[in-house]
């Protein structure tokens, strides 16, 4: 254990200097972003510590209990990032919750029922952590576009309105582009997997020593599991954040907080 | 129509503030006022794309939060100032509002429309977005047209355009007005074209109807000071206005 660490002193030094190098730039080119890279810096190091930990701790003990704990753990910590990117949109913390909630649950527990993976903590809390992720990015894309779309196409939602539409008829256009800028990386990602870059799941695997083509059978499955995820994830928080932006009686009501979010 | 002490809040703006009006069937009702006095506003209210919190709107006597919204909105088209078409063909924008109760517009329908508004036949496969101004504006009508409305709300559709293309759309809604008998509530900023096309006129200042009477008697006479006053752009606010009580014409 402690070699592991005086080990691992040297290489974090290293990494570090290459830290200094963007601070360097950031100050030499006034970009002013050396106080966030310090604080990234510093909270990368801490939460994956901490992680780290917890994540020892947990797989020691390998209950399944373990896991809807640390699920919910996610949920909430994802469901408040993308809440924070869904500015503007009323209860946009919830809807996103609610969004990731159901992609999560109906992910998970296809890939559970299904025997994908084994129902263990080693296995399910990484993957758990790859859906939640995914449909959080999914879902802050989706509402935060859909919130723009409608305020820049206001004219066009009123004018449908104006001749008889629904609000779903009305902001059918608005609500597919939303969902198709929420889904394209992920899209693009599965496209070019392997050709531009090694995505995480296998890289991690190959540098812990597993056979190329285990951590390539990895791979594929992580990749379609998270297009289901990201599919279920933008249709619930597309749906969810529309109904916020029409009232009961078939108007388009811009939320005041979305005005002031949008400028 | 009848409108009755009609009060609006945008944000923190009181946009109407009691408002009262009458629209005759078959007529064609025109609104006048300084810019912000709450002319759209009220226009928005007879079709519910603002749901007044005080005051009611009667359509032939029935009030329209009755009506179910969709259908409403068929019978009582809206005009804005800016012709919004859809992706498409020009035949496509005019069939979207049947389209959304899952009705067809035939051909033949789609020609009589365009000649309804005053466009040639051949504009059918046009790129919506492709038109000018003037031509938008019309295909505009005609797609309110398709809706087969009882009464139609113009928001100054004619304020961005040219003089000729104005006429345009001024003949197709008085050849609508007369031919069809289709109600008419028309905003407009041209005092001219209050002359030209009114049978009532409204005047609106600081989110009330303060003056309201048959075109000819508020267009001449001794009422004539209003159009000057307007022409002149005195009905700002703090401006003094007449405050005679609309008449009450059922
Ligand atoms: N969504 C809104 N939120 C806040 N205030 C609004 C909103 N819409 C309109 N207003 C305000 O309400 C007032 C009346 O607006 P309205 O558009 O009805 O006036 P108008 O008579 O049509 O003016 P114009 O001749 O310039 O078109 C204006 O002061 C406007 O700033
Ligand atoms: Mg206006």
């Amino acid at each position: 254990m402690i070699d592991g660490w005086l080990d691992f002193l040297p290489r974090l030094l290293g990494a570090l200097s290459l830290v200094a190098v963007a601070i360097a730039i950031s100050v030499w080119q006034r970009l002013h972003l050396e106080g966030n890279m310090l604080i990234a810096v510093v909270r990368a190091f801490l939460q994956l510590m901490i992680l780290g930990f917890a994540l020892q701790w947990i797989f020691g003990l390998d209950a399944w209990l373990a896991i809807p704990f640390a699920v919910a753990v996610m949920f909430t910590a994802a469901g408040l990032t993308a809440g924070s990117r869904a500015k503007g949109i009323p209860h946009g913390g919830w809807l996103a919750t609610a969004a990731i909630v159901v992609a999560g649950v109906l992910t998970l527990g296809v890939l559970i029922v299904l025997q994908v993976f084994p129902f263990t903590p080693r296995y399910i809390i990484p993957i758990a952590g790859m859906i939640i992720g995914n449909s959080m990015v999914v879902t802050g894309l989706v509402m935060s576009s859909l919130r723009d779309a409608l305020m820049q196409q206001r004219l066009e939602v009123e004018t449908a309105l104006a001749l008889g539409a629904t609000p779903k008829q009305a902001a059918a256009g608005q609500l597919r582009r939303a969902l198709a800028t929420g889904m394209t990386p992920i899209i693009d990602n599965t496209k070019t997997v392997g050709l531009v870059a090694l995505p995480g799941a296998m890289t991690g695997m190959l540098i812990a020593g597993a056979e190329p083509l285990a951590a390539v059978q990895l791979q594929i499955i992580v990749m379609y599991m998270l297009v289901g995820a990201s599919a279920v994830a933008g249709l619930t928080a597309a749906y969810l954040c529309f109904r916020q932006f029409f009232s009961g009686s078939q108007q388009l009501q811009i939320p005041q907080e979305a005005d002031k979010a949008h400028q | 129509m009848a409108v009755r002490g009609l009060s609006v809040a945008l944000g923190d703006t009181d946009v109407l503030t009691g408002a009262t009006l009458s629209a005759r069937r078959g007529a064609i009702t025109s609104l006048i006022g300084p810019s912000g006095s709450g002319k759209s506003t009220l226009l928005r209210c007879l079709n519910r794309l603002v749901e007044p919190p005080a005051g009611t709107v009667m359509l032939d006597g029935v009030d329209i939060t009755t009506i179910d919204v969709s259908l409403l909105r068929r019978r009582v088209g809206l005009m804005f100032q800016q012709a919004v078409m859809f992706p498409g063909t020009v035949a496509d924008n005019i069939a979207v509002g049947p389209s959304y109760v899952g009705a067809e517009v035939s051909p033949e329908r789609i020609t009589e429309l365009l000649r309804l508004v005053g466009l040639p036949e051949d504009l059918r496969t046009r790129s919506a977005r492709d038109l000018s101004g003037g031509q938008a504006q019309r295909v505009a009508l005609a797609r309110i047209l398709a809706n087969e409305p009882e009464v139609l709300l113009l928001d100054e559709p004619t304020s961005a355009l040219d003089p000729r293309a104005t006429r345009h759309v001024e003949d197709a809604v008085l050849h609508l007005n007369r031919q069809l008998g289709i109600s008419v509530v028309w905003v407009s900023h041209s005092v001219d074209q209050v002359a030209r096309t009114a049978h009532d006129v409204g005047l609106l200042a600081a989110g009330r109807v303060v003056e309201f009477g048959p075109a000819e008697h508020l267009l001449s006479g001794e009422h004539a000071h209003l159009s000057g006053e307007f022409a002149a752009g005195r009905f700002d606010e703090g401006a003094p206005v007449s405050h005679h009580r609309p008449e009450e014409t059922g």
